[in-house]
């Protein structure tokens, strides 16, 4: 089990970093909420994986620790709370500057472009 | 009432937010600014009582819930945390005051913002805890995010969007580490961490080390330290002036997070891990200051000159960090004080200059001459030669002061240049900036307004200290050495912190 969750928080976190290097504002913002997934699975499994195991002690044989869970807990909120401030501060930078890219301007276009210009001209 | 005054500086804010966003205190800005400025001049109260307090009684450990620590959370007022709780309610005070003057009509609810943003970050100075810790950062930034970009703007929401998705990466790590520190460490109370890393073993030590270094990126992302300092200038030179003094400050949370985290859990009692930070700190203190000098002499006006000023005070703070002992601790909460306040006090010069002199703004080019040269004259250049440290003003005792805590010849060799030329290139940068601002200038007519008595009661409040950390300079120092002392001993004060023994 611990190699299949490990693996699925590298993953994420994997996904996140790369999607949060891409240029448009609507990758980046999926990037961070995927790291804030793997954030989660993270900060779950620092309370150990266990089965079978209640949060209140003598009501089973194992016990887990309750604190990861408050945890986890906060950090879903807080998350939630600033994806969707990103999402709409996204949204008002594509209606106050005219395109999508982080920068709030669009790369110079690739060198192909004024060339053909010169064809033309 | 007095037991309960550790949690004033928080609350205040909080509930005068709340309030000021229902009526009948949201309808008329009028009321809003009253009742602001009331709230705030409360808050600084609150701070000052808190301040005395905890000088007196020693340190202050309030248990919410009366879960006995380190199983509740806890907040702690030491001699560090209200020195700094003060600091950030006299900034907060100015930023209002200098709003009301018009800036407040840019946007809805900027008073309620401001509050909010003073709660956060009372609360990350008090908070005992590193997931709370954690939760005031969030709460600091989402309301900075919002101040950011209140008033609208292209150019602001082009720096937002840079600001929010760095410190959303950066909250990401930050719990990442939180994650890492609390499987090893199985606690998050800082004072019950520092008494279980020594105890570590070696399979768990560099898992603890990878937690800790991961806070110091994340520390780092928010001081602005080297290679994560490219968000400040352009953030702070597109936030509103009162917005940018405020921020004076949130680079400091970083620093201050530094300092708690680093020579309390990884510091001198830490067994292997002791500052396993350093050899990290030192080579990226002296470049951030080295990158912020550059940026101030190639800044084209005066709000970006300043920003990168900012950088430089936060290299210098990390050099203070870095030398890790007593005196340079002393040394580096005296100069964060002051550098804070004179950052904040040149940024609502830089808008005023901006406001008199029509189109050219506060850009380093040829314009117009200012509506009042004496009086915003006399403030640049009473500012100017505080962040520079030109004596008599409060810079110059801070750098001083810093130099002297520089104990072998190795650490004099690195930290005493860096610092000395950082202080020639700001000179520099600030002569030339204030020679064109003030001297080099076309014969147009102003039409600008004078300054109003909002302006000067802010940037007054801000100034002062200069002078007065002067004046005050012996009972100043003589606590922020008693504050070093009780952030590098914390052994001694383990029994206050966990009244019931470590966990």
């Amino acid at each position: 089990m611990e190699a299949v969750y490990a693996v699925c928080v590298g993953l994420l976190t994997f996904s996140g970093v790369f999607l949060c290097l891409r240029g448009r504002t609507f990758p980046v913002v999926m990037g961070l909420t995927l790291l804030s997934y793997a954030v989660n699975l993270f900060l779950f499994s620092s309370g150990r994986l266990k089965f079978d195991g209640a949060t209140i002690l003598g009501t089973s044989f194992s016990y887990a620790d309750p604190l990861p869970q408050a945890l986890v807990l906060t950090a879903i909120v807080i998350g939630f709370a600033m994806t969707a401030f990103i999402v709409i501060l996204a949204m008002r930078a594509r209606a106050d500057l005219g395109n999508d890219h982080v920068d709030g301007r669009l790369p110079p276009a690739p060198e192909a472009k004024p060339r053909r210009k010169k064809e033309h001209a | 009432m007095s037991e309960h005054l550790t949690i004033l500086p928080i609350l205040l804010p909080l509930i005068g937010g709340l309030l000021l966003l229902l009526p009948p205190l949201c309808n008329s800005i009028e009321r809003q600014r009253l009742a602001a400025l009331t709230v705030a001049t409360l808050t600084l109260i609150s701070a000052v009582a808190l301040l005395l307090q905890s000088q007196a009684e020693g340190i202050q450990l309030y248990v919410l819930g009366g879960w006995q620590p380190p199983f509740g959370i806890a907040l702690v007022a030491d001699r560090l945390s209200t020195l700094l709780v003060l600091l950030t309610s006299v900034l907060g005070l100015a930023s209002l005051l200098y709003a009301c003057a018009g800036d407040d009509r840019a946007g809805a609810y900027f008073h309620p913002l401001v509050l909010l943003q003073v709660m956060g970050i009372n609360g990350a100075f008090l908070t005992g805890d590193i997931f709370n810790l954690f939760v005031f950062f969030e709460v600091l930034l989402i309301a900075s995010y919002a101040l950011l970009i209140h008033g609208g703007g292209k150019q602001k929401t082009q720096a937002g969007f840079h600001y929010v998705a760095l410190n959303l990466v950066g909250s990401s790590m930050f719990l990442f580490a939180l994650g890492i520190l609390y499987g090893t460490l199985g606690t998050l109370n800082i004072a019950d961490m520092s008494t279980k890393v020594a105890a570590l073993p070696e399979a768990e030590q560099a898992l603890a080390k990878a937690g800790g270094l991961l806070l110091l990126v994340v520390f780092g992302l928010k001081a602005a330290m080297l290679p994560l300092h490219f968000w400040l200038t352009r953030t702070y030179a597109a936030a509103s002036a009162p917005v940018a003094a405020l921020f004076a400050i949130m680079t400091k949370v970083g620093i201050y997070s530094i300092y708690r985290v680093h020579t309390v859990i990884f510091g001198a009692s830490a067994g292997d891990l002791a500052f396993m930070a350093q050899p990290w700190i030192w080579p990226l203190a002296l470049l951030t200051l080295l990158a912020g000098s550059i940026g101030a002499l190639a800044s084209p006006n005066l709000r970006e000159l300043t920003a990168n000023l900012v950088i430089v005070s936060v290299g210098t703070l990390l050099v203070s960090i870095a030398l890790q002992n007593e005196q340079a601790t002393a040394a580096g909460l005296y100069y964060l004080v002051h550098s804070t306040l004179v950052c904040a006090a040149l940024f609502l010069i830089a808008d005023l200059i901006g406001q008199q002199r029509g189109k050219a703004a506060d850009r380093f080019v040829v314009s117009r001459k200012v509506r009042q040269p004496i009086l915003l004259g006399v403030m640049f250049f009473v500012a100017a030669m505080a962040v520079a440290g030109i004596p008599p003003f409060s810079g110059f005792v801070g750098k001083v002061l810093l130099l002297q805590a520089a104990q072998n010849a190795t650490e004099m060799l690195w930290a005493w240049p860096a610092i000395l030329l950082s202080s020639l290139i700001t000179i520099i940068a600030l002569s030339r900036g204030g020679t064109t601002l003030f001297w080099r200038r076309s014969s147009d007519k102003t039409q600008a307004e004078p300054a109003s008595a909002w302006h000067i009661a802010a940037v007054a409040l801000l100034l002062v200290a200069a002078p007065l950390m002067v004046v005050l300079g012996g009972p100043m120092t003589a606590y922020t050495q008693a504050a070093a002392e009780q952030l590098h001993q914390v052994p001694e004060s383990l029994h206050l912190l966990l009244p019931g023994g470590p966990s």
